[in-house]
């Protein structure tokens, strides 16, 4: 087993998972992910990108290996300290995972009111959010009268309104033309300058030399080839300091 | 039922009423589950009532009766009745224990049987019937008491039989027990029914809203979160359904209560229901929404722990 490296947000340890009894879709992952650090998952469809986000945002649990984030075991996390967990967390699911019957702005401020955020204090962060999505205009309408581009930014909105500790984005420029997802990607290289360690599951190679200094994971049929050196011993830190990073 | 997260509010740790307001599904009354509160509530306010009035009824009979005995003088000849009752009243009006003693007037007795035995049936060329003294113990009337009596008589009235009156109405006692029972079992099994018609509710809505409930469970949402969003939605239903089972369940009773005072008998009378009987009444449809919202936060709480 590696030893943990200081400050790491997350590090996986020969972790494995198989759905019931089946194959093991994830095998022998081991890599440590560093705060303010700006990442890349490569893969063909089905290497098993979105099954390793699901370990990320803990909405499944390994079936071997070892998972620690932000400092503690999230295998052996009691129950009821993961929600804390998850809320240190943005998400940016492959299918939105908008809820159809809340309009886009009360989507985009769900984080804060769980977090249980005042109006007050989401009144405002949320239409600045949804503005700079472009997305002002809509700010009332539900997801089912918003096009799948539009439904996107909503998620993503919701993902990064909360300042995030690590944005975990699962396809999140998949549905918009390639102006909004060079947009959207300037707005995860902004967080992550403020400290948010941001891992984007894409399968499009071209988005990948948009961001200097990211370090590529690669997965091959659930397993992780390192193209940038992200999973060598001891690993990379990444090239520039972020701000309000230790 | 539909859970609504509408704009402005929260749910983190230590909401407030009105932020948590803010979350859950406005009631709708077109769903199943007020009306099925209502009815449960409408008949348990019945069924309370009825159980209620019958233990006032049997409490009154019981206060009337305890501590009375009936004295019979069983003589067919009319002079020795009359001379034993005589002797019998001034006898027992004397006795220690004894709080009153008095002969019932021969146009009482003749009112008791006349509808057995036809007008003038106590005349002495007909059927001879007992002189009656009813008396009044300090205490209860004990078997050892009317030995007591009995032996304090045998000079002065031979033929004088000593009853406990509470005797007589030991089966009817029995009986409103037993309704007082029934009445108790009823508003039991009507809560369990309610309970599993609230389970099943609550397990329906979190079959119906299983995505929004992940979505809110991976945005870190707590399982008490979850449940307090059900458990609120269930509440408000249940306040809808307890007051229309309320309504519903008073018009009833006392509809029941003026057909059963029209009958004008001491007993049914007595059984009518005071302020406390009243107050618990309305508190059945506060213990049906307590029992829903319970149900449902317990029902959602053990579903969302098979959850990661």
């Amino acid at each position: 087993m590696n030893k943990p490296a200081d400050g790491e947000i997350v590090q996986f340890d020969n972790v494995g998972l198989r759905y019931g009894a089946g194959r093991e879709v994830l095998s022998d992952l081991s890599f440590t992910l560093f705060p303010g650090s700006f990442y890349f998952i490569t893969g063909a469809s089905g290497a098993g990108k979105t099954s390793l986000l699901k370990l990320l945002y803990l909405a499944q649990r390994p079936s071997r290996g070892m998972i620690r984030m932000f400092g503690a075991d999230a295998i052996t996390l009691p129950r009821e300290r993961l929600p804390l967990m998850r809320r240190r967390m943005g998400v940016v699911f492959q299918d939105f995972r908008l809820v159809p019957h809340l309009s886009a702005f009360d989507n985009v401020a769900l984080p804060l009111r769980i977090a249980g955020a005042s109006e007050k204090e989401v009144t405002k962060p949320v239409r600045d959010m949804l503005d700079w999505v472009g997305l002002s205009e809509r700010m009332d309408a539900r997801p089912a009268t918003l096009s799948g581009g539009e439904q996107q930014r909503v998620a993503i909105a919701r993902a990064v309104i909360g300042r995030p500790e690590i944005l975990v984005a699962d396809e999140p420029t998949g549905n918009v033309d390639p102006d909004m997802a060079i947009k959207l990607l300037r707005l995860f290289e902004a967080l992550n300058r403020l400290g948010t360690t941001v891992l984007v599951a894409t399968h499009d190679l071209h988005l990948l030399q948009k961001v200097p200094d990211s370090l590529i994971m690669r997965l091959d049929k659930g397993r992780l080839t390192d193209p940038t050196g992200a999973l060598r011993f001891p690993p990379r830190r990444p090239a520039r300091a972020p701000q309000g990073v230790q | 039922m539909k859970l609504r997260l509408s704009s402005g509010g929260g749910v983190g740790n230590g909401l407030g009423g009105d932020a948590q307001a803010r979350l859950v599904p406005q009631a709708r009354l077109s769903g199943p589950m007020p009306w099925v509160i209502a009815i449960m509530v409408a008949l348990v306010v019945i069924a309370a009532a009825a159980g209620l009035s019958l233990r006032n009824t049997a409490k009154a009979a019981r206060a009337e009766l305890s501590g009375g005995v009936t004295v019979q003088i069983v003589e067919p000849d009319a002079a020795s009745r009359e001379r034993q009752a005589q002797a019998a009243l001034a006898q027992l009006t004397g006795l220690p224990g004894v709080v009153s003693a008095r002969r019932v007037p021969q146009d009482e007795v003749d009112a008791l049987i006349e509808p057995w035995l036809g007008e003038g049936s106590s005349d002495a060329d007909a059927i001879p019937v007992p002189a009656l003294i009813d008396a009044r113990l300090a205490g209860s009337v004990s078997p050892a008491e009317i030995a007591r009596l009995r032996g304090a008589l045998r000079g002065a009235a031979p033929a004088a039989r000593i009853d406990a009156q509470s005797d007589w109405l030991k089966p009817v006692f029995g009986a409103i027990e037993s309704l007082q029972w029934l009445a108790l079992a009823l508003v039991g099994l009507l809560g369990l029914a309610m309970a599993a018609a609230v389970l099943l509710a609550a397990r329906s809505a979190l079959g119906s809203n299983r995505e929004t409930i992940e979505i809110v469970h991976l945005l870190g949402g707590t399982d008490v979160q979850i449940a307090r969003i059900f458990q609120r939605s269930i509440g408000v239903d249940a306040v809808a359904g307890g007051a229309l089972g309320l309504a519903l369940g008073i018009v009833a009773v006392l509809f029941l209560a003026r057909r059963f005072a029209s009958l004008g008998a001491g007993l049914v009378d007595s059984g009518a229901l005071g302020i406390g009987g009243w107050l618990l009444l309305a508190l059945v449809p506060v213990a049906a929404v307590a029992l829903a919202m319970l149900t449902a936060r317990l029902s959602v709480l053990r579903a969302l722990r098979q959850m990661l």
